[in-house]
């Protein structure tokens, strides 16, 4: 039970990445944003072609850092996959989303046009790489390593923990101290207030995908690293994210990594009682109780 | 290919995209003249192909107890099977409905999708529910014993067509009354519809469990065309994706144009199969992934640029006003 509570705490710190920039864009940009978990899913399977193909072309060596289970090629394609996916989002935006809120259309519009990115996204994924599950390092042993309590941990999860913990550091370091951060924090709070305090709104969109893309990117990788990759793997983190989102109050960033967290424990510890495939499930039902008796979430105060 | 084999395919498609015109018909009334966003079409789909599976086909006797399980088996006629389809949809759409509907739209729209991908995982799980993946099969079609097995899907195409002119004239008669008028000015102004003392979260439920129920008839049709159903049918693309947009292809908001959309998009979906006929033999297997990519892109062109598809809304309902 420890064990799986551990477990859940990486699988939760990888929701968190996610639902950070989901709640960010729902916060900021004021819509549903269906396309975040291809996003993820985008982030891993650049990283797979960085780490399968260009750093190898390149001639990086494959050697692994100690016990983990990458090196080198994976250190550069980590950076390389979340600017990357930044420009994605930020494309999107520009294709997509900066149209139709010049249209003034619909927040639904919206988020219907990201389901369509979505499947976009998917499809290309399948197109390129096909429908089967794929690892970064295929065939290679992962020992766990035993702590107290009988917990066997593998040193990729110690990681995966260091790295989501450094990443939300300088994350709220960049929304507390720079000028951007702040005008990012005030657009969220009232979009017309910041509009005519002189905030340039457009740019503080462009940040927000771009930090919202990286994050997600993150994840995937992660994801990828601790588990695998599928090209529906974004699809299936959607209703995790979202339930994170929603129990940490929608715009709340930390929230959000509580949320993310919470969701990602219960996933875990479900699998001692319920199959393993029933995790969505479990995120979708925390979900529904929450709409039912807290739908502002745990940050958001009383109706 | 010879002439009877051309028309005998034309009828197939003609049947499928007649079955999605029912999605299209139900996702209108809920999107359409409401603007609820549902993106869990398949759930209900899932749900009403089950529902009508389980009550037109007897429990499994004998030998077939050992390897079919299922809940129930009742042994009713087809029409009982359409009807329970959208009994059952129904419910599930009140359920949905009580922690969603007071909230903003995009909470619906998160809700539906848990709700189709929920069902998916219980129906491929469950074995003693409905046969977890291995599905249902030898569902029975009406009136079969009229004709020759080879000329059915003609006989399935009339009853197809006919169902849709049912549910067309019906949410035309709804929509045209005082209470489509309700749902249309909650679409356009949730606020002061409810200053003009309407209950909001009431005719929205309507609305929802209306367009589930027809979507749950759209479930039953499909189930005893295909006369086989696993969970795998009712993924986001085939149950979902294409229903959207097909309704916004054809005009949301105008029943004629969820009916054209739905014939237009599967026309497009099945023409593209030939093309995809001309790609290099590596790429055949990814065929389909390139088909729905054609889809996606179709979809986000419409909403950039006709977002009030092909036919748009009829402004005006009544013919009373000039």
């Amino acid at each position: 039970m420890i064990e799986l509570t551990v477990y859940g705490i990486v699988f939760g710190s990888i929701i968190s990445l996610g639902a950070i920039g989901l709640t960010l864009v729902f916060g900021i940009i004021r819509f549903a944003n269906f396309a975040h978990g291809d996003l993820m899913s985008s982030g891993a399977y650049v990283a797979l072609f960085m780490v399968t193909s260009a750093l190898a072309w390149i001639g990086i060596p494959d050697t692994n850092f100690g016990m983990l289970s990458f090196g080198w090629r994976m250190l550069i394609a980590f950076p390389v996959a979340m600017f990357a996916v930044a420009a994605i989002a930020i494309a999107l935006d520009r294709i997509l989303y900066r149209k139709l809120r010049a249209k003034k259309s619909h927040a639904v519009i919206m988020a219907m046009s990201s389901l369509g990115a979505a499947f976009i996204l998917r499809m290309l994924i399948l197109i390129f790489w096909g429908a089967d599950s794929l690892f970064y390092r295929p065939g290679m042993l992962r020992p766990a390593i035993e702590f107290p309590l009988n917990i066997k941990i593998r040193p990729d999860q110690i990681l995966i923990l260091i790295v989501v913990f450094s990443l939300v550091v300088l994350l709220h370091l960049y929304l507390q101290k720079t000028k951007m951060g702040k005008a990012m924090r005030a657009t969220a709070d009232n979009m017309e207030l910041a509009l005519v305090s002189g905030i340039d709104t457009e740019r503080v969109i462009m940040m927000t995908w771009g930090l919202g893309g990286g994050l997600a990117a993150a994840g995937g990788i992660l994801y990828g690293i601790d588990v695998q990759l599928h090209p529906y793997m974004g699809w299936n983190f959607l209703i995790p994210l979202f339930a994170a989102t929603i129990l940490g109050t929608v715009g709340n960033i930390y929230g959000a990594l509580v949320g993310g967290l919470v969701i990602g424990i219960a996933q875990q510890v479900s699998t001692a009682f319920l199959m393993p495939t029933y995790k969505p499930a479990v995120a979708f039902i925390l979900m529904i109780l929450i709409l039912l008796f807290r739908p502002k979430g745990i940050f958001g105060g009383k109706e | 290919m010879e002439i009877g084999g051309i028309i005998a395919y034309l009828v197939s498609l003609a049947i499928m995209a007649g079955i999605y015109a029912v999605f299209a018909l139900g996702l209108n009334i809920q999107w359409g003249y409401t603007g609820l966003f549902n993106i869990g079409i398949a759930g209900f789909f899932c749900i009403g192909a089950y529902t009508s599976a389980m009550v037109t086909t007897p429990m499994p006797t004998g030998i077939y107890a050992q390897y079919v399980h299922q809940l129930f088996g009742l042994d009713f006629p087809f029409v009982f099977g359409l009807l329970g389809a959208a009994l059952v949809c129904g419910i599930v759409a009140l359920l949905i409905g009580i922690p969603t509907l007071r909230l903003g739209e995009d909470y619906l729209a998160i809700a539906t999708l848990g709700i189709a991908e929920t069902f998916r995982l219980i129906f491929n799980n469950e074995t003693w529910l409905a046969n977890g993946p291995r599905g249902l099969m030898g569902l029975p079609q009406p009136l079969h014993n009229l004709v020759q097995p080879q000329n059915y899907n003609y006989i399935y195409l009339i009853i197809v067509l006919l169902i849709v002119v049912i549910i067309y004239l019906l949410i035309e008669r709804a929509i045209r009354s005082p209470w489509g008028r309700v749902l249309r000015a909650i679409r356009e102004d949730e606020v002061s519809a409810s200053m003009s003392g309407k209950d909001i979260f009431n005719f929205k439920m309507q609305s929802l469990i209306f367009g589930a129920m027809v979507m749950g008839i759209g479930g039953a049709l499909y189930a005893h065309y295909t006369k086989a159903i696993s969970p795998s049918v009712f993924t986001p693309l085939y149950g979902t994706f294409i229903i959207w947009v097909m309704l916004m292809a054809g005009g949301s908001g105008n029943n004629k144009g969820a009916i054209l959309g739905a014939y237009v998009i599967w026309g497009i979906w099945i023409g593209t199969t030939f093309l995809t006929d001309f790609l290099p033999y590596t790429l055949k297997a990814r065929a389909p992934y390139i088909r729905f990519l054609i889809i996606g892109v179709l979809l986000e062109f419409i909403l950039l640029y006709r977002p009030q598809g092909l036919l748009g809304e009829e402004k005006k309902v009544s013919k009373l006003i000039e």
